[in-house]
């Protein structure tokens, strides 16, 4: 069997991935399966590989989404985890869910508590502020003290009312 | 000369060379340095250059374009602690931003769009947290830095995101090496959420029994919990480095003041001494002095020994011609018999034994 990359040499390396239900196979020679790095399972996808080689073991009519991408940069989880640094800082949203442990391992904890820009400081009391009444929500109706409840769900309701409405402005019109 | 202003505490004097605070922040919207094109990173750097070199703070200061500045300008910044070793690899797009007194430096376009430091000599991280914080809170008016409520300031690396803050202090701790407990600190210090690292930071080595220790942690605590936690162990460990001084003189006198004997004959007498036995080597006159064992010799002149003779500031001044590497080992050993070898010799008394010295705990 011929190598599905370069055509010459003999196919060793046999790659099998199920994408969105359909197989996908790749056979390598030793030398190309190297430079693909095929042997570190942690930077590779065998679906961007065969996407871009065309082989038509890969005959999916639409591109597999087999990665998640952040929408800003455009980075995928797999540059991230070679470069081992974020693209912008949306990815910290895209890929909130790997890094989460991650932070975990890396952090004391996993709420900012330090500084605060002052132009944010407005926006992070109130949501500090909500975060608490949510507490006190929870710990009122499990006490089943309906009173208190109805009074702080209230005040929620009137608190996230002032955050929406002040979060469109915020965001900086980038031009043209 | 009394009172007022955060003065180093007497006992720490000489023991934490210096102490260094750097934030990293972002401009929101912008991909960071090391996942940008070109024209991207020229952007980000138009758009905040002017605000940095317009900081009050910059009065009178330096601002250099990184494919500007010749490489060996570049060795000098980092053999000063102004610029990082990988910033100095950096060309178009980067630059820096160092003020007169070179106590702070921004460095814009290294692995975060700004990354900032205060530095200064002694054991003083709130005061220099205060100057960098201050050019931090001026920045941010101007500047839309990337932050989210939940996570702090986003940097391109994980390990920084939160308060951002690397807040380090850099330690001579010649009788730990000596008595060999450093690696028993080392561990120590590590299980506390702190780093250390050697001279140039990440994966150096520890030349001239020099030691930084730094933050890990930067997410989930405040930056004055950090600084506190970073004071208390920095400290703790000078601390220890007296009582080792201290228990070397009483339990090891011979092997000290071989030590620093033979240094001071080398050093007075070397006619090609290379930098790491440089450093290593004056790391003993340094502790000489602090023992008072040289009688014309000041911490200061050695201090500056140090820096005057790493690689980069023995090229400088010296024309155009690149030195080789025996130059300037013939350079340094003659720059450093200069200072060490004009005065006397070390007075290294050992005191009379005292029959067998008792075995300590």
């Amino acid at each position: 069997m011929k190598c599905d990359m370069c055509k010459e040499g003999e196919a060793t390396v046999h790659l099998m991935q199920i994408v969105d239900g359909k197989i996908q196979k790749v056979d390598l020679c030793e030398a190309c399966a190297k430079a693909k790095r095929v042997t570190d399972p942690t930077a590779y996808s065998i679906a961007d590989m065969v996407l871009g080689m065309g082989t038509e073991a890969a005959a999916s009519p639409s591109r597999p989404k087999a990665e998640r991408r952040c929408p800003s940069c455009e980075m995928t989880l797999s540059d991230f985890r070679r470069a081992a640094r974020l693209g912008c800082p949306q990815c910290y949203e895209a890929f909130a869910e790997a890094l989460g442990p991650m932070l975990k391992g890396m952090h004391k904890g996993l709420q900012h508590v330090g500084k605060t820009p002052l132009s944010r400081k407005k926006e992070v009391l109130l949501e500090e502020r909500l975060r608490l009444l949510r507490q006190q929500l929870q710990a009122a109706v499990k006490a089943e003290n309906f009173e208190a409840a109805v009074r702080l769900r209230d005040q929620i309701k009137a608190l996230e009312g002032q955050k929406d409405s002040k979060t469109p402005p915020t965001r900086e019109d980038p031009g043209p | 000369m009394t009172a007022g202003g955060e003065r180093p505490a007497p006992e720490t004097e000489g023991i934490v060379v210096t102490s260094r605070v750097r934030l990293a922040r972002n401009i929101e919207g912008f991909p960071f340095p090391g996942w940008s094109r070109k024209p991207e990173r020229l952007r980000v750097l138009e758009k905040i250059l002017p605000t940095v070199e317009a900081l009050p703070e910059m009065k009178g200061g330096a601002s250099h374009a990184m494919d500007a500045l010749a490489a060996l300008d570049k060795q000098v910044l980092v053999e000063k602690h102004l610029i990082s070793r990988e910033h100095a690899g950096k060309n178009v797009g980067s630059a820096v931003v160092i003020n007169r007194s070179e106590t702070l430096a921004v460095m814009l376009n290294e692995e975060d769009h700004l990354r900032m430091q205060a530095i200064r000599p002694g054991f003083c991280l709130e005061k220099v947290y205060a100057l960098v914080n201050e050019a931090d809170t001026r920045l941010e008016e101007a500047l839309p830095f990337a932050f989210s409520s939940k996570l702090g300031y986003l940097t391109a690396c994980p390990t920084n995101v939160g308060t951002g803050m690397r807040a380090s202090a850099m330690l001579h701790l010649p009788a730990l090496v000596l008595a060999d407990h450093m690696s028993k600190i080392i561990s120590a210090v590590n299980k506390l959420g702190l780093a250390v690292r050697g001279l140039y930071g990440e994966g150096t080595e520890a030349l001239g029994n020099l030691f930084q220790i730094s933050n890990q942690m930067t997410l989930g605590e405040r930056e004055a919990d950090i600084l506190g936690r970073l004071k208390n162990v920095v400290s703790e460990i000078a601390r220890h480095e007296i009582n080792a001084r201290a228990t070397l003189l009483e339990k090891s006198p011979r092997m000290l003041y071989d030590h620093i004997g033979r240094a001071y004959g080398v050093l007075a007498h070397a006619r090609v001494i290379s930098s790491k036995e440089g450093m290593n080597l004056l790391s003993m006159i340094h502790l000489g002095v602090a023992l008072g064992a040289f009688g014309r010799l000041a911490a200061e002149d050695v201090d500056r020994l140090f820096m005057e003779t790493q690689p980069a500031h023995l090229q400088r001044g010296r024309g155009r011609s690149r030195l080789s590497a025996e130059e300037r080992d013939a350079l340094r050993a003659d720059l450093i018999r200069s200072v060490v070898g004009r005065g006397e010799p070390p007075k290294l008394d050992i005191p009379p034994p005292t029959g067998e010295s008792p075995k300590t705990t």
